[in-house]
């Protein structure tokens, strides 16, 4: 099929969304988005539940159709093309492993239906397993392995079909902290090796900055911010994005006006603003604005500060535990600066 | 002494108290000692009446059981309807089920009811609606009638089973199997045929035995042909040979016990075929 060309032209399109609309009724799952994912890429889908991400992943696996638009994968409209013609293979959230079969088994599903003999799937099994850690495992059943060995089978058995894109729908919602970390490293380090284009699900944005070449923000069905992690974090587009993308600052309204001078929200990252005695000389290319500290949290890395602003409103300020540096008490008067690149102006 | 032993291995779990062992005792004689009975006078030496107790002991009944041709009519006519009944329940009760737990349609929940009810109505309500029914259609009397009426309860076990499994195995693993290459012929053989054979082959196993001791439904659909219940029912009045008819009760309580005891295994460990999908 078209694989073989996609792999030459590293730089193609995987997968695009034309306009596509998926509606249940009145509700609008997805509405009127377009995108392009390209060949090799790792593309996350963040948002909060209801935002329309899955729907859009089970979009392009087959298991919905576009109440209109089209879901293109390698120049083809896959419109009507159930999902078992299609050169995708999804991880599903709750793995979705068949119960009344082993591990190899499993894995080598796919190979089975395309009937490759019994011997050649059973080795490609194997090694595939090996590739996920699990070699040895084969025997077991799947009620028999923890929850991160079933998510590994899941990869395997996914990319045994080698997929020219791979669906991953929140693959480690179910795994704890440590394990999850653990397997965000591994997802990536695969990812490359394979060197096939991941489309990954999550509402963690954790999980979506550490791993993804490109972010897709996703809110009530439609993308609010399609772009690199770094500039996603540094350069939200919406309030939306600068909200659900780590913390920050929002400013609306007098308080925004007091800072920036302009009308219209913006926002700052806690960890850009510095805090200093009332009446300290600051930057040139720097903003300033007084306040008083409300808050103390010290959280072990950081200690956070709550300040409420003169001019109205109040942020917060996270400031490193190095050796020396101001330490205010409640209640006392401080200046806040930040170099002037770091506040964010905001549309929506 | 029986009791005695319960009470030492079971102290861990706290003690009832005497009065409720002596009703739970009495319960259980109560339901079990005339099936010993059964067996009992199945080796009495008095052919004509049931004395207390049995003036001697002899297994020359199970000769004359043996012996008797009009017996092993009746059996196999049983095994037959019983057998078919439950090919037909597993085939119609399977369908019944899959659709009932695929589809969505306007009615569903009247047509859920439909196919339960068979086993619900009494048994003569059943018998009459479908004698009246042969007589519409002009229908005559034969095997074939038996086996529809047996299939109408039957194919509600069946169905019950297949849907009760089907609604504890996920969703995604259909479209896992999709999603992998198989068409919707390709998930039917290999994910939800595997799921659901056991609960199928149990659901099969309690129809054989249904179908096989039913008596009342097969006397309103019935001609001439006798099912081992039907002359079990007509020995019991003739006042010779009456132990036959315990030689054959003890026939019916082990062609019926065994599948249920099949039955029973077969479902036993299905947290491991249906559940870790959820």
């Amino acid at each position: 099929m078209s694989k073989g060309d996609a792999a030459a032209t590293p730089q193609s399109t995987a997968v695009s969304f034309r306009d596509v609309s998926r509606h249940y009724g009145s509700v609008k799952a997805v509405d009127r988005v377009s995108f392009d994912i390209l060949d090799g890429e790792f593309f996350a889908m963040l948002g909060p539940s209801g935002s329309g991400k899955t729907t859009s992943l089970r979009l392009i696996a087959g298991f919905e159709q576009p109440t209109s638009g089209s879901v293109i994968i390698h120049g083809k409209d896959m419109n009507g093309v159930p999902p078992y013609d299609r050169d995708v293979n999804t991880v599903f959230q709750d793995y979705a492993l068949f119960p009344h079969m082993n591990v190899v088994d499993n894995v080598a599903y796919g190979l089975m239906i395309r009937k490759v003999p019994a011997a050649e799937r059973r080795r490609q099994a194997e090694e595939m397993l090996e590739m996920v850690a699990l070699g040895g495992f084969g025997q077991r059943k799947p009620s028999q392995l923890s929850g991160g060995q079933r998510q590994r089978v899941a990869l395997a058995r996914a990319l045994i079909n080698h997929p020219s894109v791979l669906l991953l729908d929140e693959p480690l919602g179910a795994l704890d902290l440590k394990l999850r970390e653990q397997m965000q490293v591994e997802l990536k380090a695969i990812q490359r090796r394979v060197g096939i284009t991941f489309i990954y699900v999550t509402h963690d944005q954790g999980e979506a900055l550490s791993m993804s070449d490109r972010v897709a923000v996703f809110n009530q069905g439609h993308i609010e911010q399609m772009a690199r992690p770094h500039e996603l974090y540094e350069n939200p587009a919406t309030a939306f994005v600068a909200g659900f993308v780590g913390v920050s600052n929002l400013l609306q309204g007098a308080a925004a006006r007091a800072i920036s001078g302009q009308d219209g929200a913006c926002s700052i990252r806690p960890e850009k603003i510095y805090l200093a005695t009332p009446g300290s000389a600051v930057p040139a290319n720097a903003m300033s604005v007084a306040g008083r500290v409300t808050t103390i949290l010290y959280l072990g890395a950081n200690t956070r500060y709550d300040v409420a602003l003169e001019s109205g409103g109040e942020v917060t300020v996270a400031v490193q535990n190095r050796e020396s540096h101001f330490e205010p008490a409640e209640g006392e008067q401080v200046l806040l600066w930040w170099e002037a690149r770091h506040l964010m102006r905001l549309a929506g | 002494m029986r009791s005695k032993a319960a009470t030492s291995t079971d102290r861990s779990k706290g003690e009832a108290g005497w009065g409720l062992k002596a009703a739970a005792w009495f319960g259980v004689l109560f339901l079990n000692l005339p099936i010993l009975f059964i067996v009992l006078y199945g080796f009495t030496t008095d052919d004509a009446s049931y004395t207390f107790p049995p003036p001697g002991l002899t297994t020359e009944w199970f000769a004359v059981t043996w012996n008797r041709a009009d017996f092993w009519a009746a059996f196999w006519l049983s095994v037959q309807v019983a057998f078919v009944s439950m090919l037909i329940a597993i085939v119609l009760g399977t369908c019944a089920a899959a659709a009932m737990y695929r589809f969505k349609f306007f009615g569903k929940e009247s047509v859920t009811l439909l196919i339960l009810l068979p086993i619900a109505l009494p048994g003569i309500v059943t018998g009459i609606s479908l004698r009246s029914a042969f007589a519409l259609g002009e229908i005559p009397f034969s095997y074939l009638t038996i086996v529809l009426g047996h299939a109408t309860f039957c194919i509600v076990v069946v169905y019950n089973n297949a849907i009760a499994r089907l609604r504890r195995s996920s969703p995604a693993l259909l479209e896992a199997s999709m999603d992998l290459g198989a068409n919707t012929f390709q998930t039917f053989r290999h994910v939800v045929l595997p799921n659901l054979a056991t609960a199928i082959l149990a659901g099969g196993m309690l129809a054989f035995a249904l179908s096989f001791d039913e008596i009342i439904v097969t006397t309103f659909t019935a001609g001439q042909q006798e099912t081992l219940p039907i002359w079990m029912f007509g020995e019991l009045a003739r006042p010779r040979q009456r132990p036959v008819t315990n030689v054959a009760a003890i026939f019916v309580m082990i062609i019926t016990f065994v599948p249920i005891l099949l039955a029973y295994y077969l479902t036993r460990d299905t947290d491991d075929v249906a559940g870790s999908g959820k």
